[in-house]
């Protein structure tokens, strides 16, 4: 029941921010608003039970990202270490583009996250940082399996490959 | 104010073509993946900031609503960029493409 | 007038000449995962040209279309992964 809240609290949201500025109510029309409660109730109802999903074994529900100081700390992070590490990674790989220097392989990493929504922020991170892409996920543990371009180490950390991400997705989600 | 633009749509522009010519150079999917979703996510993040700019100095509802318009679809794009380049690794591995003169595979002993 | 309309109608340009490259890759990719990757590049080059002709014309239409665009082929990739790995059970 929470989900369905939650989700359709989260559609009329997104509507509003698509229709702005249409009318004279604060600065939506009627019509928009009774078309945009509508549709986020259907939304919500279709929705809701995939957007957060039931509580698995040994894993955390996703509900615990309703908590503002959790989105804070994630526009923090995605505006200061992620923005630096993806400039980085550009950076890199332009360097990889014109000299053509490789070194691939698939390496295990073990973050030791027990949320989904940790698991997927720490895997998209990854993948716009430098060197990485997230290839596979097992799911009961949340390990991830990382395609290197430049593999230093068979066997690496998770700090090894990816910094203070796995700290950062810590934070934010657990 | 129109300095801030030509840079932020030159490094668009630059970033976006270095992904285009990864897309081409790289010897396998994965490689090719790595070039192709950071240089075009990063190229196209800094085009649609470029945008932004020049929307909320037009200024007037029109230009507002445009800047917004583009915010939403900047989020869109940062969201389902590296989602997509998943699916495409793991399919390609699943359907059997080995990385091509890997030194070392994980993947390999579980499945 | 802050910055001429010509420069967005170049960038898309510039976009539109990359798309060659994904276009290239997508005829000579050796495995059907290397012209996913391509037709991925091009749904995102696509995106971008759409929000850089947005302002360029000043129409807000363009951005609605290039943020269904970004989600719609989002999807289109996910089953044509979801293809590739042999099962759609």
């Amino acid at each position: 029941m929470l989900a369905f809240f939650v989700t359709a609290i989260g559609a009329f949201f997104f509507y509003l921010l698509l229709t702005f500025g249409s009318g004279t109510i604060v600065a939506w029309s009627l019509e928009e608003w009774i078309s945009g409660a509508v549709l986020s109730l259907i939304v919500g109802a279709i929705a809701g039970r995939v957007a957060f999903n039931r509580k698995k074994e040994g894993r955390k529900s996703s509900l615990r990202m309703l908590n503002p100081l959790r989105w804070l700390l994630f526009l923090v992070y995605l505006i200061g270490p992620f923005l630096w590490a993806m400039a980085k990674a550009n950076l890199d790989v332009a360097y990889r583009v014109i000299t053509g220097k490789i070194r691939p392989g698939i390496v295990r990493l073990s973050p030791g996250l027990s949320t989904d929504f940790g698991t997927t922020l720490l895997a998209n991170s990854i993948t716009l940082t430098p060197g990485t892409l997230t290839v596979d996920v097992d799911e009961e543990s949340g390990d991830l399996f990382v395609h290197w371009i430049n593999v230093r180490d068979t066997d690496p950390s998770a700090e090894a490959v990816c910094g203070s991400f796995v700290d950062w997705a810590r934070r934010i989600a657990e | 104010m129109s300095i801030l633009l030509y840079v932020l749509l030159g490094i668009g522009v630059l970033f976006n073509g270095l992904g285009a010519i990864a897309l081409v150079r790289f010897p396998d999917v994965y490689t090719r993946l790595h070039g192709a979703t950071k240089c075009t996510t990063f190229g196209s993040l800094f085009t649609a900031l470029g945008v932004i700019v020049y929307g909320f100095a037009r200024g007037g509802a029109q230009y507002n609503t445009l800047a917004i318009h583009v915010i939403i679809a900047l989020i869109a794009l940062l969201v389902t960029n590296p989602t997509g380049s998943h699916a495409i690794a793991r399919a390609a591995y699943r359907s059997g493409v080995k990385p091509k003169g890997a030194v070392v595979d994980k993947l390999e002993d579980r499945s | 007038m802050i910055i001429e309309p010509l420069v967005f109608f170049i960038v898309a340009a510039c976009f539109a000449f990359f798309v060659m490259f994904s276009l290239l890759r997508i005829g000579l990719g050796p495995t059907v995962g290397d012209r996913v990757v391509g037709l991925d590049t091009l749904n995102t080059l696509v995106v971008a040209s759409m929000i850089v002709l947005g302002a360029a014309f000043d129409q807000v239409v363009f951005i609605d279309v290039a943020i269904i665009y970004a989600l719609l082929s989002f999807v289109g990739t996910l089953y044509i992964a979801r293809y590739l790995e042999g099962g759609l059970n």
